[in-house]
Protein backbone atom coordinates (compact mmCIF):
# COMPACT_ATOMS: atom_id res chain seq x y z
CA UNK A 1 0.00 0.00 0.00
CA UNK A 2 0.78 3.28 -0.87
CA UNK A 3 1.26 5.56 2.85
CA UNK A 4 -0.81 8.29 2.47
CA UNK A 5 -4.70 7.91 3.08
CA UNK A 6 -5.79 11.36 1.54
CA UNK A 7 -7.95 12.20 -1.14
CA UNK A 8 -6.06 11.29 -3.87
CA UNK A 9 -3.93 8.90 -2.25
CA UNK A 10 -4.41 6.03 -4.53
CA UNK A 11 -3.84 2.27 -3.18
CA UNK A 12 -0.77 0.67 -4.93
CA UNK A 13 -2.95 -2.32 -5.81
CA UNK A 14 -4.62 -0.28 -8.54
CA UNK A 15 -1.45 -0.22 -10.13
CA UNK A 16 -2.09 3.74 -11.37
CA UNK A 17 -1.86 7.24 -9.93
CA UNK A 18 -5.08 9.18 -10.12
CA UNK A 19 -4.32 10.58 -13.51
CA UNK A 20 -3.54 6.71 -14.92
CA UNK A 21 -6.81 5.88 -13.66
CA UNK A 22 -8.52 9.03 -15.25
CA UNK A 23 -7.17 7.96 -19.00
CA UNK A 24 -8.07 4.32 -18.33
CA UNK A 25 -11.29 5.67 -17.96
CA UNK A 26 -11.57 7.94 -20.63
CA UNK A 27 -10.19 5.15 -22.84
CA UNK A 28 -12.21 2.94 -21.60
CA UNK A 29 -15.23 4.41 -21.87
CA UNK A 30 -14.71 6.69 -25.56
CA UNK A 31 -13.43 3.92 -27.61
CA UNK A 32 -16.73 2.36 -27.42
CA UNK A 33 -18.64 5.22 -28.52
CA UNK A 34 -16.07 5.98 -30.80
CA UNK A 35 -16.77 2.20 -32.54
CA UNK A 36 -20.52 2.84 -31.76
CA UNK A 37 -20.37 5.97 -34.27
CA UNK A 38 -18.52 4.58 -36.95
CA UNK A 39 -21.09 1.52 -37.44
CA UNK A 40 -24.10 3.75 -36.43
CA UNK A 41 -23.36 5.96 -39.78
CA UNK A 42 -23.80 3.61 -42.01
CA UNK A 43 -26.58 1.49 -40.45
CA UNK A 44 -28.12 4.87 -39.82
CA UNK A 45 -27.50 5.55 -43.41
CA UNK A 46 -28.77 1.73 -44.50
CA UNK A 47 -32.42 2.57 -41.67
CA UNK A 48 -33.08 5.77 -43.93
CA UNK A 49 -32.55 4.41 -47.35
CA UNK A 50 -34.64 1.10 -46.54
CA UNK A 51 -37.74 2.25 -44.60
CA UNK A 52 -38.67 -1.01 -43.59
CA UNK A 53 -35.84 -1.98 -42.01
CA UNK A 54 -35.57 0.63 -39.28
CA UNK A 55 -39.12 -1.05 -36.77
CA UNK A 56 -37.12 -4.29 -37.03
CA UNK A 57 -33.50 -2.35 -36.30
CA UNK A 58 -35.68 -0.61 -33.49
CA UNK A 59 -37.26 -3.58 -31.74
CA UNK A 60 -33.59 -5.61 -31.56
CA UNK A 61 -31.39 -1.69 -30.36
CA UNK A 62 -34.70 -1.76 -27.40
CA UNK A 63 -33.75 -5.10 -26.36
CA UNK A 64 -30.27 -4.94 -26.57
CA UNK A 65 -30.11 -1.46 -24.37
CA UNK A 66 -32.84 -3.17 -21.81
CA UNK A 67 -29.79 -5.95 -21.23
CA UNK A 68 -28.51 -4.85 -18.09
CA UNK A 69 -24.59 -3.67 -17.71
CA UNK A 70 -23.91 -6.44 -15.24
CA UNK A 71 -25.14 -9.39 -17.13
CA UNK A 72 -23.54 -8.25 -20.52
CA UNK A 73 -20.10 -7.97 -18.48
CA UNK A 74 -20.20 -11.86 -16.84
CA UNK A 75 -21.84 -13.68 -20.00
CA UNK A 76 -18.77 -12.17 -21.52
CA UNK A 77 -15.97 -12.94 -19.38
CA UNK A 78 -16.50 -17.03 -20.63
CA UNK A 79 -15.10 -15.38 -24.04
CA UNK A 80 -12.79 -12.25 -23.74
CA UNK A 81 -11.96 -13.19 -19.78
CA UNK A 82 -12.05 -10.44 -17.57
CA UNK A 83 -10.75 -7.68 -19.54
CA UNK A 84 -10.90 -3.80 -20.29
CA UNK A 85 -12.51 -5.63 -23.67
CA UNK A 86 -14.92 -7.35 -22.09
CA UNK A 87 -16.35 -4.06 -20.62
CA UNK A 88 -15.63 -2.18 -23.51
CA UNK A 89 -18.09 -4.59 -26.05
CA UNK A 90 -21.25 -3.76 -23.90
CA UNK A 91 -20.41 -0.02 -24.37
CA UNK A 92 -19.81 -0.35 -27.60
CA UNK A 93 -23.42 -1.77 -28.08
CA UNK A 94 -25.06 0.67 -26.10
CA UNK A 95 -23.46 3.52 -27.91
CA UNK A 96 -24.65 2.07 -31.08
CA UNK A 97 -27.99 1.93 -29.77
CA UNK A 98 -28.69 5.31 -28.77
CA UNK A 99 -26.50 6.56 -31.57
CA UNK A 100 -28.58 4.84 -34.55
CA UNK A 101 -32.42 6.26 -33.73
CA UNK A 102 -30.39 9.95 -33.22
CA UNK A 103 -28.80 9.45 -37.03
CA UNK A 104 -31.39 7.78 -38.48
CA UNK A 105 -34.05 11.04 -36.88
CA UNK A 106 -31.42 13.67 -37.73
CA UNK A 107 -31.42 12.38 -41.49
CA UNK A 108 -34.93 12.21 -42.02
CA UNK A 109 -35.64 15.59 -40.39
CA UNK A 110 -34.05 17.07 -43.35
CA UNK A 111 -36.16 18.71 -45.48
CA UNK A 112 -37.54 17.41 -48.94
CA UNK A 113 -36.94 20.85 -50.70
CA UNK A 114 -33.31 20.62 -49.40
CA UNK A 115 -32.82 17.44 -50.73
CA UNK A 116 -34.29 18.47 -54.05
CA UNK A 117 -32.21 21.89 -54.27
CA UNK A 118 -29.25 19.99 -54.05
CA UNK A 119 -29.77 17.72 -56.26
CA UNK A 120 -30.99 20.50 -58.95
CA UNK A 121 -27.11 22.03 -57.64
CA UNK A 122 -26.10 18.80 -59.49
CA UNK A 123 -24.56 16.76 -55.94
CA UNK A 124 -24.65 13.05 -56.05
CA UNK A 125 -26.07 10.92 -53.49
CA UNK A 126 -22.76 10.69 -52.04
CA UNK A 127 -22.01 14.32 -52.16
CA UNK A 128 -25.19 15.25 -51.22
CA UNK A 129 -25.03 12.90 -47.64
CA UNK A 130 -22.00 14.43 -47.07
CA UNK A 131 -22.55 17.99 -47.58
CA UNK A 132 -25.97 17.95 -46.75
CA UNK A 133 -27.88 15.75 -45.01
CA UNK A 134 -24.57 14.97 -42.54
CA UNK A 135 -23.96 18.73 -41.58
CA UNK A 136 -28.09 19.23 -41.11
CA UNK A 137 -28.44 16.05 -39.21
CA UNK A 138 -25.40 17.07 -36.88
CA UNK A 139 -27.58 18.41 -33.75
CA UNK A 140 -29.52 15.53 -33.90
CA UNK A 141 -26.20 13.21 -33.58
CA UNK A 142 -24.72 15.14 -31.17
CA UNK A 143 -27.81 14.92 -28.65
CA UNK A 144 -27.13 10.69 -28.96
CA UNK A 145 -23.54 11.26 -28.62
CA UNK A 146 -24.10 13.15 -25.38
CA UNK A 147 -26.25 10.40 -23.62
CA UNK A 148 -23.98 7.82 -25.03
CA UNK A 149 -20.93 9.60 -23.63
CA UNK A 150 -22.59 10.10 -20.45
CA UNK A 151 -24.02 6.77 -19.83
CA UNK A 152 -20.45 5.05 -20.72
CA UNK A 153 -18.43 7.28 -18.40
CA UNK A 154 -20.74 6.35 -15.96
CA UNK A 155 -21.21 2.37 -16.99
CA UNK A 156 -17.48 1.69 -16.90
CA UNK A 157 -17.20 1.72 -13.51
CA UNK A 158 -19.60 -1.08 -13.07
CA UNK A 159 -16.56 -3.11 -14.51
CA UNK A 160 -15.02 -2.81 -11.43
CA UNK A 161 -17.10 -5.79 -10.63
CA UNK A 162 -15.62 -8.27 -12.80
CA UNK A 163 -11.97 -8.06 -11.56
CA UNK A 164 -10.99 -4.53 -11.23
CA UNK A 165 -11.62 -3.84 -14.98
CA UNK A 166 -13.65 -0.32 -13.81
CA UNK A 167 -10.75 1.93 -13.99
CA UNK A 168 -12.02 5.11 -11.41
CA UNK A 169 -14.79 2.45 -10.58
CA UNK A 170 -12.03 0.76 -8.75
CA UNK A 171 -11.86 3.49 -6.56
CA UNK A 172 -15.17 1.79 -4.78
CA UNK A 173 -14.17 -1.28 -4.32
CA UNK A 174 -10.65 -0.46 -2.41
CA UNK A 175 -13.11 2.08 -0.53
CA UNK A 176 -15.11 -0.16 0.58
CA UNK A 177 -11.54 -3.02 1.47
CA UNK A 178 -10.07 -0.53 3.08
CA UNK A 179 -12.95 1.60 4.39
CA UNK A 180 -12.03 4.62 2.60
CA UNK A 181 -15.06 6.62 1.95
CA UNK A 182 -12.73 9.70 0.60
CA UNK A 183 -11.96 7.12 -2.04
CA UNK A 184 -15.37 6.60 -2.75
CA UNK A 185 -16.10 10.44 -2.76
CA UNK A 186 -13.42 10.86 -5.19
CA UNK A 187 -15.01 8.15 -7.44
CA UNK A 188 -17.54 9.66 -8.05
CA UNK A 189 -16.70 13.14 -8.23
CA UNK A 190 -14.15 12.48 -10.41
CA UNK A 191 -16.47 10.57 -12.48
CA UNK A 192 -19.18 13.05 -12.71
CA UNK A 193 -16.60 16.07 -13.43
CA UNK A 194 -15.46 13.90 -16.23
CA UNK A 195 -18.79 13.53 -17.93
CA UNK A 196 -20.13 17.03 -17.23
CA UNK A 197 -16.60 18.57 -19.09
CA UNK A 198 -17.22 15.67 -21.94
CA UNK A 199 -20.79 17.22 -22.26
CA UNK A 200 -19.55 20.72 -22.65
CA UNK A 201 -16.81 19.77 -25.44
CA UNK A 202 -19.98 18.02 -27.29
CA UNK A 203 -21.66 20.71 -27.05
CA UNK A 204 -18.57 23.09 -28.12
CA UNK A 205 -18.41 20.83 -31.09
CA UNK A 206 -21.98 21.30 -31.90
CA UNK A 207 -21.58 25.03 -32.09
CA UNK A 208 -18.75 25.11 -34.55
CA UNK A 209 -19.80 22.44 -36.75
CA UNK A 210 -23.45 24.17 -36.80
CA UNK A 211 -22.58 27.98 -36.82
CA UNK A 212 -26.35 28.64 -38.70
CA UNK A 213 -27.68 27.46 -35.41
CA UNK A 214 -28.97 29.82 -32.49
CA UNK A 215 -26.11 28.93 -29.47
CA UNK A 216 -28.47 29.64 -26.68
CA UNK A 217 -32.25 29.77 -25.66
CA UNK A 218 -35.26 27.33 -26.73
CA UNK A 219 -33.55 25.44 -28.92
CA UNK A 220 -30.93 24.51 -26.71
CA UNK A 221 -32.85 23.88 -23.75
CA UNK A 222 -35.13 21.65 -25.72
CA UNK A 223 -31.93 19.60 -26.79
CA UNK A 224 -30.84 18.99 -23.80
CA UNK A 225 -33.75 18.15 -22.42
CA UNK A 226 -34.21 15.69 -25.26
CA UNK A 227 -30.82 13.97 -24.51
CA UNK A 228 -31.89 12.82 -21.11
CA UNK A 229 -33.66 9.69 -22.14
CA UNK A 230 -32.18 7.31 -24.70
CA UNK A 231 -33.31 8.49 -28.26
CA UNK A 232 -35.07 4.95 -29.24
CA UNK A 233 -37.74 5.18 -26.16
CA UNK A 234 -39.43 7.90 -28.34
CA UNK A 235 -38.79 6.90 -31.47
CA UNK A 236 -39.52 2.81 -30.70
CA UNK A 237 -42.59 3.88 -29.42
CA UNK A 238 -43.75 5.94 -32.42
CA UNK A 239 -42.98 3.44 -34.74
CA UNK A 240 -44.53 0.80 -32.74
CA UNK A 241 -47.81 3.13 -32.79
CA UNK A 242 -47.68 3.57 -36.35
CA UNK A 243 -47.87 0.19 -37.40
CA UNK B 1 -18.47 -25.59 -21.03
CA UNK B 2 -20.73 -23.34 -22.79
CA UNK B 3 -22.50 -20.57 -21.50
CA UNK B 4 -25.71 -22.46 -22.12
CA UNK B 5 -24.55 -25.01 -20.30
CA UNK B 6 -23.64 -23.33 -17.32
CA UNK B 7 -27.47 -21.51 -17.26
CA UNK B 8 -28.99 -24.77 -17.73
CA UNK B 9 -27.01 -26.31 -14.46
CA UNK B 10 -27.81 -23.26 -12.45
CA UNK B 11 -31.55 -23.83 -13.13
CA UNK B 12 -31.61 -27.27 -12.67
CA UNK B 13 -29.63 -26.90 -9.36
CA UNK B 14 -32.62 -28.05 -7.14
CA UNK B 15 -30.56 -26.36 -4.13
CA UNK B 16 -30.61 -22.68 -6.20
CA UNK B 17 -35.08 -22.63 -5.85
CA UNK B 18 -35.75 -22.88 -2.05
CA UNK B 19 -35.49 -20.54 0.97
CA UNK B 20 -34.04 -16.72 1.07
CA UNK B 21 -31.38 -17.93 -0.61
CA UNK B 22 -33.64 -19.06 -3.64
CA UNK B 23 -34.10 -17.49 -6.82
CA UNK B 24 -38.31 -17.32 -6.04
CA UNK B 25 -36.94 -15.07 -2.85
CA UNK B 26 -34.23 -13.52 -4.85
CA UNK B 27 -36.86 -12.47 -7.21
CA UNK B 28 -39.17 -11.24 -5.15
CA UNK B 29 -36.62 -9.21 -3.75
CA UNK B 30 -35.56 -7.55 -6.74
CA UNK B 31 -39.31 -6.80 -7.31
CA UNK B 32 -39.44 -5.26 -4.21
CA UNK B 33 -36.96 -2.80 -4.02
CA UNK B 34 -37.71 -2.16 -7.94
CA UNK B 35 -41.12 -1.10 -7.58
CA UNK B 36 -40.56 1.10 -4.38
CA UNK B 37 -37.84 3.07 -6.30
CA UNK B 38 -39.94 3.25 -9.76
CA UNK B 39 -42.99 4.42 -7.01
CA UNK B 40 -41.06 6.73 -5.32
CA UNK B 41 -39.82 8.37 -8.28
CA UNK B 42 -43.17 8.54 -10.47
CA UNK B 43 -44.68 10.21 -7.35
CA UNK B 44 -42.31 12.97 -7.84
CA UNK B 45 -41.49 13.21 -11.17
CA UNK B 46 -45.21 12.95 -12.92
CA UNK B 47 -46.85 15.54 -10.67
CA UNK B 48 -44.06 17.59 -11.11
CA UNK B 49 -43.56 16.89 -14.75
CA UNK B 50 -47.18 17.45 -15.33
CA UNK B 51 -47.61 21.01 -13.80
CA UNK B 52 -44.52 22.28 -15.62
CA UNK B 53 -44.78 20.96 -18.72
CA UNK B 54 -48.62 22.20 -18.64
CA UNK B 55 -47.99 25.43 -17.35
CA UNK B 56 -45.16 25.43 -19.64
CA UNK B 57 -42.39 26.69 -16.87
CA UNK B 58 -39.19 25.56 -15.22
CA UNK B 59 -37.93 24.19 -18.85
CA UNK B 60 -34.37 25.62 -18.70
CA UNK B 61 -34.79 23.87 -14.75
CA UNK B 62 -35.41 20.42 -16.28
CA UNK B 63 -32.55 20.70 -18.81
CA UNK B 64 -30.04 21.44 -15.75
CA UNK B 65 -31.55 18.93 -13.72
CA UNK B 66 -31.19 16.62 -16.54
CA UNK B 67 -27.77 16.96 -17.84
CA UNK B 68 -26.66 16.84 -13.87
CA UNK B 69 -28.54 13.48 -13.36
CA UNK B 70 -26.70 11.92 -16.36
CA UNK B 71 -23.37 13.16 -14.86
CA UNK B 72 -23.93 11.23 -11.82
CA UNK B 73 -21.95 7.63 -12.03
CA UNK B 74 -25.36 5.50 -10.09
CA UNK B 75 -22.83 2.64 -8.86
CA UNK B 76 -20.66 5.10 -7.26
CA UNK B 77 -23.72 7.01 -5.42
CA UNK B 78 -24.59 3.37 -4.48
CA UNK B 79 -21.34 3.02 -2.88
CA UNK B 80 -21.22 6.52 -1.58
CA UNK B 81 -24.42 6.21 0.20
CA UNK B 82 -23.50 2.77 2.02
CA UNK B 83 -20.52 5.00 3.37
CA UNK B 84 -22.09 7.85 4.64
CA UNK B 85 -25.89 6.35 5.63
CA UNK B 86 -24.76 2.58 6.46
CA UNK B 87 -26.55 -0.70 5.48
CA UNK B 88 -30.41 -0.38 4.59
CA UNK B 89 -32.69 0.62 2.11
CA UNK B 90 -32.63 3.86 2.52
CA UNK B 91 -29.01 4.36 1.29
CA UNK B 92 -30.01 2.00 -1.76
CA UNK B 93 -33.25 4.16 -2.50
CA UNK B 94 -31.31 7.28 -2.73
CA UNK B 95 -29.55 6.54 -6.21
CA UNK B 96 -31.79 4.25 -7.79
CA UNK B 97 -34.62 7.61 -7.20
CA UNK B 98 -32.10 9.78 -8.51
CA UNK B 99 -31.27 7.19 -11.25
CA UNK B 100 -35.29 6.84 -12.42
CA UNK B 101 -36.58 10.42 -11.61
CA UNK B 102 -35.15 12.54 -14.76
CA UNK B 103 -36.22 9.97 -17.29
CA UNK B 104 -40.10 10.29 -15.88
CA UNK B 105 -39.66 13.96 -15.69
CA UNK B 106 -38.21 15.03 -18.87
CA UNK B 107 -40.26 12.57 -20.86
CA UNK B 108 -43.77 13.91 -18.99
CA UNK B 109 -42.90 17.81 -19.32
CA UNK B 110 -41.79 16.64 -23.24
CA UNK B 111 -45.16 14.88 -23.43
CA UNK B 112 -47.42 18.00 -22.34
CA UNK B 113 -45.55 20.70 -24.28
CA UNK B 114 -45.78 18.51 -27.71
CA UNK B 115 -49.53 17.92 -27.49
CA UNK B 116 -51.02 18.78 -29.95
CA UNK B 117 -53.05 21.88 -29.07
CA UNK B 118 -56.17 21.99 -31.21
CA UNK B 119 -58.31 18.97 -29.02
CA UNK B 120 -57.06 21.00 -25.86
CA UNK B 121 -59.09 24.01 -27.67
CA UNK B 122 -61.92 22.15 -28.18
CA UNK B 123 -62.23 20.77 -24.85
CA UNK B 124 -61.93 24.16 -23.11
CA UNK B 125 -64.71 25.67 -26.08
CA UNK B 126 -66.87 22.57 -24.94
CA UNK B 127 -67.02 24.10 -21.32
CA UNK B 128 -64.55 21.29 -19.67
CA UNK B 129 -62.65 22.87 -16.66
CA UNK B 130 -58.76 23.20 -15.67
CA UNK B 131 -58.86 19.83 -14.15
CA UNK B 132 -61.04 18.05 -16.64
CA UNK B 133 -59.15 19.07 -19.81
CA UNK B 134 -55.77 17.83 -17.79
CA UNK B 135 -57.43 14.68 -16.59
CA UNK B 136 -60.06 13.65 -19.85
CA UNK B 137 -57.58 15.22 -22.54
CA UNK B 138 -53.91 16.14 -21.84
CA UNK B 139 -53.21 13.71 -20.03
CA UNK B 140 -54.33 10.28 -22.04
CA UNK B 141 -52.62 12.30 -25.21
CA UNK B 142 -49.87 12.44 -23.61
CA UNK B 143 -49.64 8.94 -21.95
CA UNK B 144 -47.63 6.93 -24.74
CA UNK B 145 -44.75 9.17 -24.25
CA UNK B 146 -45.55 9.46 -20.14
CA UNK B 147 -45.47 5.88 -20.74
CA UNK B 148 -42.17 5.35 -22.57
CA UNK B 149 -40.52 7.59 -19.91
CA UNK B 150 -42.14 5.27 -16.98
CA UNK B 151 -40.27 2.23 -19.22
CA UNK B 152 -37.07 3.84 -19.58
CA UNK B 153 -36.93 4.59 -15.71
CA UNK B 154 -38.10 0.70 -14.98
CA UNK B 155 -34.87 -0.69 -17.06
CA UNK B 156 -32.96 1.52 -15.10
CA UNK B 157 -34.14 0.62 -11.87
CA UNK B 158 -34.57 -3.53 -12.95
CA UNK B 159 -30.42 -3.29 -13.91
CA UNK B 160 -29.34 -1.02 -11.19
CA UNK B 161 -30.73 -2.88 -7.94
CA UNK B 162 -28.52 -5.69 -9.26
CA UNK B 163 -25.48 -3.58 -8.92
CA UNK B 164 -27.00 -2.71 -5.47
CA UNK B 165 -26.34 -6.01 -4.23
CA UNK B 166 -22.23 -5.17 -4.25
CA UNK B 167 -23.30 -2.68 -1.01
CA UNK B 168 -25.89 -4.44 0.65
CA UNK B 169 -29.56 -6.07 0.90
CA UNK B 170 -30.66 -8.88 -1.67
CA UNK B 171 -32.24 -8.95 -5.14
CA UNK B 172 -31.15 -11.14 -8.00
CA UNK B 173 -27.49 -9.07 -8.35
CA UNK B 174 -26.71 -11.47 -4.94
CA UNK B 175 -26.15 -14.23 -7.42
CA UNK B 176 -23.64 -12.73 -9.45
CA UNK B 177 -21.98 -10.84 -6.67
CA UNK B 178 -21.20 -13.75 -4.63
CA UNK B 179 -20.98 -15.58 -7.41
CA UNK B 180 -18.11 -13.45 -8.47
CA UNK B 181 -16.55 -13.51 -5.17
CA UNK B 182 -16.47 -17.74 -4.78
CA UNK B 183 -15.65 -17.75 -8.17
CA UNK B 184 -18.77 -19.94 -8.97
CA UNK B 185 -19.26 -18.84 -12.69
CA UNK B 186 -22.68 -20.87 -12.65
CA UNK B 187 -24.18 -18.91 -10.18
CA UNK B 188 -22.65 -15.91 -11.94
CA UNK B 189 -23.99 -16.42 -15.11
CA UNK B 190 -27.35 -17.89 -14.00
CA UNK B 191 -28.37 -14.76 -11.84
CA UNK B 192 -27.42 -12.58 -14.65
CA UNK B 193 -29.97 -14.21 -16.85
CA UNK B 194 -32.80 -13.86 -14.36
CA UNK B 195 -31.74 -10.11 -14.59
CA UNK B 196 -31.94 -9.75 -17.95
CA UNK B 197 -34.90 -11.91 -17.83
CA UNK B 198 -36.23 -9.20 -15.35
CA UNK B 199 -35.82 -6.11 -17.71
CA UNK B 200 -36.76 -8.02 -20.92
CA UNK B 201 -40.30 -8.99 -19.06
CA UNK B 202 -40.38 -5.20 -18.18
CA UNK B 203 -39.95 -3.93 -21.60
CA UNK B 204 -42.89 -6.72 -22.52
CA UNK B 205 -44.62 -5.27 -19.98
CA UNK B 206 -44.85 -1.69 -20.17
CA UNK B 207 -45.65 -3.19 -23.95
CA UNK B 208 -49.06 -4.89 -22.95
CA UNK B 209 -49.90 -1.71 -20.85
CA UNK B 210 -49.49 0.81 -23.87
CA UNK B 211 -51.55 -1.93 -25.74
CA UNK B 212 -54.42 -1.35 -23.08
CA UNK B 213 -54.25 2.23 -21.29
CA UNK B 214 -53.64 4.01 -24.64
CA UNK B 215 -56.29 4.90 -26.60
CA UNK B 216 -57.10 3.42 -30.17
CA UNK B 217 -57.17 7.63 -30.83
CA UNK B 218 -54.30 8.45 -29.58
CA UNK B 219 -52.36 5.12 -31.04
CA UNK B 220 -53.57 5.55 -34.09
CA UNK B 221 -52.13 9.31 -34.50
CA UNK B 222 -48.87 9.86 -34.66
Amino acid sequence: MSGGAGFFDIPSDLQHSYAGLIGIHMQEAMIPVGIGLAVALPLGQLCVRFRWLYPPVLWVTTVLYAIPSLTFFVFLIDYTGATRTTVMIPLTVYSLVVLVPAIVDGVRSVPQDTLSAATAMGLGPVQRYLQVQLPLAVPAIIAGLRVATASSISLVSVGALIGNQGALGNLLQDAILYHRSNLALNSVVTIAVLAVLTDIVLVLLRMALTPWLPRSGKAAGRAARATAVEPSTEAALLEDAAS
Amino acid sequence: MSLFQFISDFFRDNANWHGAYGIPHRLLEHVEYSLIALGIAAGIALPVGLVTGHTGRGGNALALVATAARALPSYGLLVLMFFWLGLGLTPVMIPLVALAVPPILVTTYEAMRTLDPAPVDAARGMGMGPAAVLFQVELPSALPLVLSGLRSAAIQVVSTTAIAATVSLGGLGRFVVDGLYQQNYTIVVGGATLIAGLALVTIALFWLVGRFVVSPGVRGRR
